[in-house]
């Protein structure tokens, strides 16, 4: 991937959006619609943000990231491998029978993946650990944690954030990935979830707000969240973004929370995308 | 047994400087010791256990030992996803530690009472349980589990417990710690019901019943070779501990048991028996309303060998 042009950044994350579809149809698995909404968050931080190497996937002083939203997995799948963590065509054995890619990640499943996920409010704790167990060895490196908005709902996820406040973690980021729907419902609905970056402040973080598909934006929230070590306060991104972005027949639409794909839609839905 | 642990603790991890002490916001002035000497170790998680569990993970997974310590009840039942999930699910060398575990705490009522902790904890894959008889034990038990490289659960009473070891044993996690021979019963206690099982050993030893005595502080891995040897030998198993009589240490023995084939021993199982312990009174008068005292102990025993065998 590298840092090229956005718009090469764009096509990268569009072909991660048709390898996420296609894996979704052959594996009948569900979650394609959380998994377009944070596909260009990866993308750029995959790009250009975190310094991870594939070559190196144990290295101590590596970025560390939790894909706390564990079901949107096959997306962190493809852009790992999309960066050279695994051989791609691992991707077309998603699911199937001893492979190392379940639909939500395993401990260790396949390099570059930190941490097991699935269960909605996990992530930020053990980010918090990676932060403390950081300064501890007097380590730099980043720690970022992408949730959900429905994740929010979950007690740890705010228990974790006033601890993080405390301990003064200003190189732990947080992203919400807020694409407006949890499973059966509208987020800010079924909780009171908004305003989410007044919150996260209140709990003693810096927030911004952002376009969660605008690249440039994204790039530009990543590099002020960097810039925040040294403040004291830990640095969360609450990224507006749509379900089943990229797609016109999946956008906003929560019935992509659990359908699958058919052949045709997989056909149409690449043809959107500009892909072969 | 919590001085004692806050001693050995400190003592571990100037040994150890990868040793780091999580504590929720609980044992005033206990650690007192361990901040001076390793300030940048210990962490006052708040009265947050998933978080603290979850944080103890993110420790591990960075190359830590972590050790959490609270309340058995809200070390175990509040953040029992997290140790699940973020501990046993990644195999990861954290101590969860539960003070004040069984009656410990009767009198600050059913929300302070840790009776089915031992149950919890024993079935999740990867988990060692650990239960020391006294402070003995205890020292011997941490010193090895910080070698293990898995999760530990490690339940504690809380203070004055009477020591019963008069020396080192020679104590390994994963074995019993045979104290006495006897042919017609054997005790089995785990936990801080050494001290009334070893009592009540004596009592049916003046009544004429030759009691063997063991005590079993790991409860999971079972030793079961120890176990087999046993129930070969002696018809009546008694299980002692300081926990609901399901799930624990007495479900533990019986599950195994009744999977081997031929004849095998009656098991007895001592513990609680009727849900929340709730009376005001202190940790004596409730042992005694359930049962816990080397009297009734001994009592159970005669009793069970003076009828007829089940049929």
């Amino acid at each position: 991937m590298g840092g090229g042009p956005a718009g090469s950044a764009r096509a990268v994350a569009d072909a991660l959006r048709g390898r996420v579809i296609g894996m979704s149809h052959a594996a009948k698995a569900p979650h394609l619609g959380s998994c377009l909404s944070c596909l260009d968050l990866l993308t750029v931080l995959y790009a250009s943000f975190l310094q991870v190497d594939p070559r190196r996937p144990d290295d101590p002083d590596r970025d560390r990231f939790i894909l706390s939203k564990g079901h949107a997995a096959p997306a962190l799948y493809a852009v790992l491998a999309h960066r050279g963590f695994f051989p791609a065509g691992l991707l077309d054995g998603y699911t199937r029978p001893d492979s190392p890619l379940e639909e939500h990640p395993g401990p260790r499943c396949v390099p570059g993946v930190e941490v097991a996920t699935g269960s909605l409010g996990h992530g930020l704790p053990i980010g918090v650990g990676m932060a403390l167990a950081a300064n501890l060895a007097g380590r730099r490196h980043r720690t970022v944690v992408l949730l959900s908005d429905g994740e929010c709902n979950e007690g740890s996820v705010w228990e974790a954030a006033m601890y993080a406040a405390a301990r003064r973690l200003d190189r732990l980021i947080a992203i919400i990935d807020v694409n407006k729907w949890q499973a059966t419902g509208r987020s800010a609905e079924v909780m009171a979830l908004e305003p989410l970056p007044q919150k996260w402040e209140a709990f003693g973080w810096t927030a911004m707000r952002i376009d969660g598909h605008d690249h440039a934006a994204i790039a530009a929230a990543l590099a002020r969240a960097d810039a925040a070590a040294g403040t004291g306060r830990p640095f969360a991104i609450v990224a507006d973004t749509v379900k089943g972005k990229g797609v016109s027949f999946m956008e906003d639409d929560n019935n992509w929370h659990y359908r699958i794909p058919t052949a045709e839609e997989v056909a149409r839905a690449r043809q959107e995308l500009g892909l072969p | 047994m919590r001085n004692a642990f806050a001693r050995e603790i400190t003592a571990l991890a100037a040994a150890d400087p990868r040793l780091v002490l999580l504590s929720g916001d609980i044992g005033n002035r206990l650690f007192d010791e361990f901040k001076a000497r390793h300030p940048d170790r210990f962490f006052n998680a708040g009265v947050a256990e998933a978080n603290m569990t979850g944080m103890a993970a993110g420790m591990a997974l960075s190359g830590l030992r972590p050790v959490t310590y609270t309340i058995a009840t809200f070390n175990t039942y509040r953040c029992y996803e997290q140790i699940r999930l973020d501990l046993c699910y990644h195999r990861l060398p954290v101590i969860v530690v539960g003070v004040g575990a069984g009656l410990s705490y009767a009198g600050l009522g059913g929300t302070h009472q840790a009776l089915e902790d031992i149950a919890m904890m024993r079935v999740l894959p990867h988990m060692t349980v650990l239960c020391p008889g006294d402070t003995v034990e205890l020292r011997l038990l941490l010193r090895q589990a910080l070698h293990l490289d898995g999760p530990v659960y490690l339940r504690l009473g809380m203070k004055n417990e009477p020591v019963v070891h008069p020396a080192d044993p020679p104590l390994v996690i994963g074995r019993a710690l045979p104290l006495r021979e006897g042919e017609d019963v054997c005790l089995l206690s785990t936990g801080t019901t050494l001290p009334i099982a070893v009592a009540a050993a004596d009592r049916l030893a003046a009544a004429g019943v030759a009691a063997g005595l063991a005590s079993l502080p790991t409860v999971e891995p079972l030793d079961t070779g120890f176990l087999a040897a046993v129930a070969d030998r002696v018809p009546l198993l008694a299980t002692i501990e300081e926990h609901s009589v399901r799930g624990g240490l007495g479900s533990a023995v019986a599950e195994f048991l009744a999977g081997r084939p031929g004849p095998r021993p009656r098991v007895l199982r001592l513990g609680i028996e009727s849900g929340f312990q709730h009376r005001v009174g202190s940790q004596a008068e409730a042992r005694r309303r359930a049962g816990l005292t080397p009297e009734a102990v001994a009592e159970r025993i005669l009793a069970a060998r003076a009828a007829p065998a089940p049929s």
